[in-house]
């Protein structure tokens, strides 16, 4: 009779150990004395507790609040709106369009377009309400925004006494601006950066182009009015 | 007559040998300066003696439970109780508070009386017990020429209590669970009495100051002489060892308080002072038997070392009781439970053939004389029906082999 | 009934008046941490006469849900199911969907799916292995040790798609965002580092003579039973049924790997713990090979939809093996953006129906050790 100790032929300290596939079991070749199996236990409980004392992997408490554990970049919790510059108004880079609003699974968004006297829209929301008791932190909204405006936020330490009101986050919460998120996710701000600087410069060039064949346009149109006028007051002249 | 002018036993270095008995001589003396009758003297003498082990152990009970949190913990790789106040040390303080704050209910289909009396009859027999160890040189808070009967007796009362307990609470789960603790209980004081007759058989004495002394000599003037370094008494130690920890309702064994159908067995109507009282009483048993199994089989207050005498004899008690306590925290942490009748097979196909054995073997030991002759003539006797009876009456217990064959 | 045919064969007890049983409401809290569970059992002494299980407590309408919800915001649902598997759910539902819509998943979202997948079933098993300690009064160093070492898995996790638990990460035709750099290499190191773990763990499990009394020769059903009743996953392969879907029907790439199926002899709780720890051995040799193999390009089909997405009509199933059996979602599409009818198969809800049969004539301690090495979710139980 033998324990399971046939099995490994290894000792458990080597790193990477372990790893080798077990094989069918052999036969009993060893007896080993009944009650040995509960020391080994006990040994592996000495040994992490005496190691929880000096090896980090071992002891992964962390004192919070004294202390806070290192979280990804990479950590999504609750949306918030970007905004470039220092305007959170004018600055914002949210129209109002509502996709995130559609496709939010539970439904948390609230978003009401701004509009003029004539009931223009302004491309801005007037209203944009996003209820983080419901939001379920899916990032579908980050996901779906052509606009890049709504991005996931990092906090976690969001708690209020404030049971109704405390939990819905308005615009004034909500819009933080792009320096922010540049320091919540350096790669993927800057690329968003470079990739909207690119549209705009792009935009630019095109209107540029554009308003230059207006003008050409212009230009022929007036020289073309200028000869019919010459060759009308040229006909008066002989006749 | 200087009050400081009383030395006992060899010179102390670390602290007084006579320190505990320091309260108890005061009042003596102050007594006789005011020419008290002896018989009050004598009286508030031993009066202050068990107030003075009554304290020191409810202060040990105290600082149990906070270090008890604090090693498991440290199994688990993680920090105890560390907030209130300086490394958790008033831990034990918010917890007794919340204790006395809490609501006392009683059961309408309780016996009021019984219900209000179980958990004073299992704190109290326990201190009964804390009254015949000996715990340095001269320091016994009550000599009795029959202590180890004393204490056997004194610790059934506790099974009793429990099992009152559980019938006065009036409902179907503390009695089930109390039926269930006391055959564990009662089955598991026979091991832990018959693995002590080896030990008073090659003593020859029932006293346990008399056990202690007889452990005081060296071999080759530096191995010490305790009990457990003999074949029966090692396997008599592990006996009285496990035995003890059913006794005291620990973890492997902890049936009683932990699994019976969710709820707490026989604890479960008891809420407030009286449960505090039921865990006090719990780990006022672990102290008691913990301190006679030191007793019995680590030598007491015996140093290991005869250079070692000038640490005081009760500090030495106090360090192998912490020992042994901390054996029973490892074993709590590291162990799942057992189930109710694996833990009474196990005490009536393993331990009591096990203890009944230290018995010719002690015999044989004092026949022999000791020596190697005694070690080789018992380790046989021990070790032959541990294998059988391991193997073969306790097959669920054994290891076997299983085989797991891998498909591609 | 199932359980006609093991009353017949099982040792149980002739028909007692109602009240000389003790009827016992294992109620909603437990003690073990598998969830919201009850179970109404009738004991006769300490055995186990009849045990009736009653569920519901978690259900959350999962299925209708889905169907007034475009099949993508159904992806971060799937993550709730089985919440100590997310990544598993997730690709199962994105495997159907794919099916229904026929498109097809680039290599390098094919290895990616398989990693998570894989790294999914060690954190799943790691955490059984100290639940069941746990279940059985080991108070919690087991569970404390597997839940130190699942977080660095779960760390992994975090730094790719942005959560622990609730990835959301599959879409229909890849995944969602590619590898930051370096994290393939921290998951070769946990592969590395893992099975000095698995020993450690298997040292404390192993040998111990109270485990083995505990779980041996407990919870054992005859292999037609189990086949009939549905059970997949471990608990099938602890009987020794050779039946693994990444085996039998792979799906993914998994046909490329070399691992090998462990199975067991007898398929009492003792084996279902072993089996799942030479799964998570045979787990890290996938991780090994799927890490040496990955390859460059595109982590997403280039013309896969987020937005108004509408599948061709039709219905799909497709399962997947996850940790605790045969996962699959059936789906019926009637042409629109929400699923008409959207059913999930949970494991941990059908390997359930045989616990009674399986707990019959034991005692009550017992229970809670099958209960424990079925390895439940009520997450996926109640949907």
């Amino acid at each position: 009779m033998s324990i399971f100790k046939k099995w490994r032929g290894h000792s458990a300290r080597r790193p990477g150990s372990g790893q080798n596939a077990r094989t069918t079991m052999a036969a009993p070749t060893r007896w080993s004395m009944p009650g040995l199996g509960l020391f080994k236990g006990l040994a592996v409980t000495a040994r992490n507790m005496i190691q929880s004392y000096y090896r980090k992997e071992r002891m992964t408490t962390v004192q919070y609040p004294e202390e806070r554990a290192p979280i990804s970049p990479n950590f999504r919790n609750f949306p918030f709106l970007c905004y470039d510059g220092d305007d959170p108004v004018a600055g914002l880079r949210c129209t109002a369009c509502s996709i995130c609003e559609k496709e939010c699974p539970p439904q948390c968004i609230y978003i009401v377009l701004d509009r003029d006297e004539n009931g223009k829209s302004l491309k801005r929301p007037k209203l944009f309400d996003i209820d983080i008791s419901v939001c379920m932190n899916c990032g579908i909204c980050a996901e779906v925004c052509p606009f890049d405006s709504i991005y996931m936020d990092g906090q976690y330490e969001m708690s209020t006494t404030d049971r109704f009101g405390g939990l819905l986050l308005g615009l004034g919460r909500l819009a933080k601006s792009a320096d922010y998120h540049m320091k919540l996710r350096p790669l993927e701000a800057s690329e968003v950066v470079a990739r909207r600087k690119a549209d705009e410069e792009k935009k630019l060039a095109a209107q540029a182009a554009k308003d230059a064949k207006a003008k050409a346009a212009k230009e022929a149109t007036a020289k073309a009015a200028a000869e019919t006028q010459a060759a009308a007051a040229g006909k008066g002249e002989t006749a | 007559m200087s009050l400081l002018d009383m030395t006992y036993g060899g010179p102390s270095l670390l602290a007084p040998e006579w320190l505990p008995r320091l309260p108890q001589r005061w009042v003596e003396m102050l007594l006789q300066y005011y020419h008290a009758p002896e018989w009050l003297v004598s009286l508030a003498g031993f009066a202050v003696a068990a107030g003075t082990v009554v304290l020191v152990f409810l202060g040990a009970f105290a600082l149990l439970s906070l270090i008890e949190r604090k090693t498991l913990a440290r199994i688990q790789n993680r920090i105890g109780p560390n907030r209130a106040g300086w490394f958790g040390l008033l831990q034990p303080v918010a917890d007794g508070i919340k204790m006395l704050t809490k609501e006392d209910i009683v059961p309408t289909k309780a016996e009021w009386f019984l219900h209000l009396l179980a958990p004073i009859l299992i704190v109290v027999p326990s201190m009964l017990a804390l009254g015949v160890i000996p715990y340095g040189r001269e320091w016994v808070p009550v000599r009795l020429e029959l202590g180890l009967l004393f204490f056997f007796a004194v610790g059934t009362l506790t099974e009793m209590a429990v099992f009152m307990a559980g019938w006065a609470s009036g409902s179907k789960f503390p009695m089930l669970g109390a039926m269930r603790a006391i055959s564990q209980m009662v089955s598991y004081e026979l091991p832990l009495i018959i693995s002590s007759l080896g030990v008073i058989m090659v003593t020859g004495s029932l006293s346990l100051p008399a056990i202690v002394e007889h452990q005081g000599t060296y071999h080759q003037g530096f191995f010490p002489a305790w009990n457990i370094f003999t074949p029966w008494g090692l396997s008599a130690t592990l006996v009285f060892f496990i035995a003890s920890i059913a006794e005291a309702n620990r973890c492997p064994f902890d049936l009683p308080e932990g699994e019976s159908e969710i709820v707490a067995g026989h604890m479960t109507e008891y809420s407030g002072f009286k449960y505090a009282l039921f865990f006090m009483g719990e780990y006022l048993g672990l102290f008691a038997i913990s301190g006679l199994f030191i007793t019995l089989f680590l030598g007491g207050w015996q140093a290991p070392l005869p250079g070692l005498t000038f640490i005081p004899s009760w500090l030495w008690f106090f360090a192998k009781l912490i020992a042994v306590i901390f054996c029973h925290l490892w074993i709590r942490g590291t162990f799942p439970r057992v189930r109710i009748d694996q833990l009474m097979r196990f005490a009536w196909l393993c331990l009591i053939p096990m203890a009944l054995l230290t018995i010719p073997a002690a015999g044989i030991w004092v026949l022999i004389g000791g020596g190697l002759k005694g070690w080789l003539v018992t380790i046989p006797l021990l070790l032959i029906p541990w294998i059988i009876l391991t193997t073969i009456f306790n097959r669920r217990l054994a290891p076997q082999t299983r085989t797991y064959t891998f498909a591609d | 009934m199932i359980s006609d045919l093991a009353n017949s064969s099982s040792s149980a007890a002739p028909a007692l008046d109602d009240d000389q049983l003790l009827h016992v409401s294992l109620g909603p809290q437990h003690p073990s941490t598998h969830g919201v569970f009850r179970m109404n059992v009738a004991l006769d002494g300490e055995t186990v006469v009849s045990l009736k299980p009653v569920f519901g407590y978690l259900h959350r309408n999962h299925e209708k849900i889905a169907e007034n919800a475009t099949y993508l915001s159904s992806m971060p649902y799937t993550d709730r199911l089985d919440y100590i598997c997310p990544l598993s759910n997730n690709w199962a539902y994105a495997n159907a969907v794919e099916k229904l819509a026929g498109i097809e998943v680039p290599e390098r979202a094919q290895y990616m799916r398989v990693i998570l997948a894989e790294l999914t079933r060690l954190i799943n098993h790691t955490a059984f292995a100290g639940f069941i300690l746990g279940d059985m009064g080991a108070w919690g160093s087991a569970l404390m040790y597997a839940f130190r070492e699942r977080e660095l898995i779960l760390d992994l996790f975090e730094d790719l798609t942005g959560a622990r638990m609730m990835a959301n990460f599959m879409r229909f035709g890849g995944c969602r965002n590619d590898l930051p750099a370096g994290w393939a290499n921290k998951v070769s190191e946990l592969v590395n580092g893992y099975g000095a773990f698995l020993d450690e763990m298997e040292d404390l499990l192993i040998g111990n003579e109270i485990l083995l009394a505990r779980t041996r020769d407990i919870g054992a059903l005859p292999k037609d039973v189990l086949i009939n009743g549905g059970i997949t996953g471990p608990m099938l392969r602890a009987a020794g049924v050779n039946y693994d879907i990444r085996k039998v029907e792979p799906y993914g790439i998994y046909q490329r790997f070399d691992f090998r199926i462990p199975l067991g002899g007898t398929g009492d709780c003792y084996d279902r713990i072993m089996i799942r720890f030479l799964e998570m051995r045979e787990s890290l040799k996938i991780l090994r090979q799927a890490l040496d193999q990955l390859p460059e390009g595109p982590f997403v089909h280039p013309k896969a939809k987020i937005r108004n997405f509408k599948p061709p009509v039709g219905e799909a199933y497709a399962r997947v093996e996850g940790p605790k059996g045969e996962l699959g979602f059936h789906l019926l599409s009637d042409g629109s953006a929400n699923p008409y009818r959207y059913r999930v198969r949970p494991p941990s809800f059908i390997n359930l129906t045989l616990l009674e049969d399986m707990c019959l004539g034991l005692d009550l301690a017992d229970v809670v050790v099958i209960l424990g090495s079925i390895d439940i979710v009520l997450g996926e139980v109640d949907r």
